[in-house]
């Protein structure tokens, strides 16, 4: 029983971050079919700003977070991305792939490439007892703040006038703008969104490690890229289900693999992806309109 | 005369490029060891570059697993090619006949090529059949899997360790030879008619299948070849620097020689040769910044600081892609002006 809480509680912290991080990317891709590689770079930079803060109260240091990468994400889109928009995706994923390495090394010039040590919420290291159980209060904390993000985001994209014209440009970009949505504003709007879930999972994923260095972000990107494809590309609701379901296949191997097949852990995780790609290329849970239909 | 000349027009980008290629190892073998020695490492990030366009130029299709199959070439041959005692020494729980084995470079450096080539086609087979950005996150996949792989598998590789003592042949003109094959290679299949079946499936693939295109076989062809050219290249690497490290074939390099590509256009031979060229060129003169000029006026040293070379080499691949999306080549072969059609610059876009 006890074990088995534990986890949960691991799959389902890891998978809310993982989700995090996929709803970030995937708000993104759904609205201008980007991958956006430099989200790895909006997360690290939030976890930077923290550890600038980190004497202040974290209320100070969690805003400026979120300021900065938001300001980081809406300049890129500007800068970098708004004068490839017509372009082919594979040109748009090399152009987020070099914003995203000139920013890490822009970091390592400005900060140097050694880690930094950081505790953004020291409130939250202890272990609370639930039911007999001991879960820690930090991996319980993440698992509410992304439920609560989870069900503030879909009331967001669903009742709010904002929301309701991300939805029509992510279905249909061209009849969206035919229809009176104002492009740039919606883009806008969705890099900013996506930086300030960067600086949520930067908040988040900081009090897990415990340290921030240059290439903080990029893994966890990566896997959660790895999320939103399985979930189906384009579509939010997907984007969150595969980060959950990545987080939760990691966390299951991690626990009852072989202790001599552990270091394969992440390996196993990839060719999991590899399988699902090949069974649904769409992803799980396809978008509309995605498909070329001839 | 006239057959002569066509045929020069057809073959004249190959030359050109050949020409070029051991140009540049000519003129390096007058410079010092530093400059030598960045010389052949450039070459041989050209056959990598080569080896990543035979399959993202023809198909259209991302792949970021090229720098994996380096990675299998290099410890193949290695492997192959390392003197028994040093195995005995650093892995001793090799398989006895690995343990034993000792081929010449040559032989070392083409096993690594095949090998990553049957990987290659074991694996490619399912994948090939994924589109769009499907592919991408597929070969991204298949490179962070051969990267943990590599890595733990300490009997074989040694692991997170380096493997040190592999026997250093690659010179100036050893590069300079595999950089010409490699494109010659690239050219001659590029000219036949399973490319151009491929390359009518990167421009619509719905329509090319109606004409009769197996789609799923030429980008398994050209996949394969490509992990053929980057194995070898892979294997060049291992037997230039002399070191392994699991590290030097992730991420890094993926970017490096996907920008190299990228930055020379994607969609022609001479877009990877200039690309790499390039990059090359300017990754060297910002190291030349940071070490330090004396500028002819002023009595003191002007040195850039340490790491603002990186900097501004993602800053200018970035502004090459946001201003010339095509690459500097954008899709054209070079050509030599003599042979040109009349009123025609754009030789060979053949797509």
């Amino acid at each position: 029983m006890q074990m088995i809480i534990q986890v949960l509680a691991d799959a389902f912290s890891l998978g809310g971050l993982y989700a995090l991080t996929a709803l970030g990317i995937g708000l993104i891709f759904s609205v201008m079919r980007l991958a956006n590689f430099a989200h790895a770079e909006f997360v690290t930079v939030g976890a930077y700003v923290l550890f600038a803060l980190s004497g202040e109260p974290l209320v100070m240091g969690v805003a400026a977070a979120i300021l900065a990468t938001m300001a980081l994400a809406v300049l890129t889109e500007r800068l970098a991305f708004r004068p490839l928009r017509n372009a082919d995706p594979a040109t748009m994923l090399i152009s987020s792939f070099s914003v995203s390495m000139f920013l890490q090394r822009l970091l390592v010039f400005l900060v140097g490439s050694r880690i930094k040590t950081l505790d953004p919420l020291p409130m939250l290291n202890n272990a609370v007892t639930i039911g007999g159980v001991q879960v820690s209060s930090l991996k319980l904390v993440t698992i509410i703040v992304c439920a609560v993000l989870l069900a503030g985001l879909t009331l967001f994209l669903k009742k709010t006038r904002f929301g309701l014209q991300m939805r029509a440009a992510a279905e249909n970009f061209t009849m969206s703008r035919l229809v009176g949505v104002r492009a740039n504003t919606v883009i806008a709007a969705a890099f900013a969104l996506s930086g300030a879930l960067a600086a949520v999972v930067a908040l988040l994923f900081a009090a897990q490690t415990g340290f921030v260095q240059p290439r903080f972000g990029v893994q966890l990107v990566i896997i959660a890229f790895v999320a939103t494809v399985i979930g189906g590309l384009g579509n939010l609701f997907g984007a969150a289900v595969g980060g959950f379901l990545v987080g939760i296949v990691s966390i299951l191997l991690q626990a009852f693999l072989p202790p001599e097949l552990r270091p394969f852990r992440e390996a196993g995780l990839f060719l999991v992806v590899i399988l699902v790609l090949l069974v649904r290329p769409q992803g799980l849970f396809p978008a509309r309109g995605l498909k070329e239909r001839v | 005369m006239a057959v002569i000349r066509d045929m020069l027009r057809r073959i004249g980008p190959l030359l050109l490029l050949i020409a070029i290629v051991f140009a540049i190892a000519w003129l390096a073998s007058f410079a010092g060891v530093v400059l030598q020695r960045r010389v052949i490492f450039g070459l041989v990030n050209l056959v990598a570059v080569v080896g990543l366009y035979i399959f993202m130029g023809n198909s259209g299709l991302l792949n970021f697993s090229a720098v994996g199959f380096m990675a299998i070439g290099a410890y193949t041959s290695a492997l192959l090619t390392m003197l028994p005692t040093m195995k005995h020494t650093f892995l001793p729980d090799l398989p006895l006949w690995l343990g034993d084995a000792h081929l010449p470079p040559l032989a070392g450096a083409f096993a690594g090529g095949g090998v990553a080539a049957t990987v290659a086609l074991v694996v490619g087979w399912p994948l090939m059949r994924l589109t769009g950005i499907a592919v991408g996150i597929a070969t991204l996949s298949l490179l962070i899997i051969i990267y943990i792989v590599i890595g733990n598998w300490t009997s074989l590789t040694g692991g997170q360790q380096s493997l040190m003592g592999l026997p250093a042949y690659v010179g100036l003109w050893t590069s300079a030879l595999f950089a010409a094959g490699a494109i010659l290679l690239a050219f001659v299949y590029q000219e036949t008619r399973f490319a151009l079946a491929l390359r009518a499936a990167r421009e619509d693939e719905v329509a090319a299948r109606a004409s009769g295109v197996h789609v799923l076989r030429e980008r398994l062809t050209a996949f394969v070849l490509a992990a053929f050219v980057s194995g070898v290249g892979g294997a060049l690497f291992g037997h230039f620097i002399g070191t392994l490290r699991v590290e030097s074939f992730y991420l890094d390099p993926t970017f490096l020689f996907i920008s190299m590509l990228v930055v020379g256009g994607m969609r022609s031979l001479s877009g990877a040769v200039v690309g790499t060229l390039v990059i090359s060129v300017l990754t060297e003169l910002l190291r030349l910044a940071e070490a330090g000029v004396t500028l002819p006026f002023a009595a003191t040293k002007v040195a850039a600081p340490a790491g603002l070379g990186d900097v501004l080499l993602a800053a200018l691949m970035l502004l090459i892609i946001l201003f010339r999306p095509q690459g500097i080549t954008a899709g054209r072969e070079i050509s030599f002006p003599l042979f040109a059609r009349e009123g025609s610059r754009k030789l060979t876009p053949q797509t």
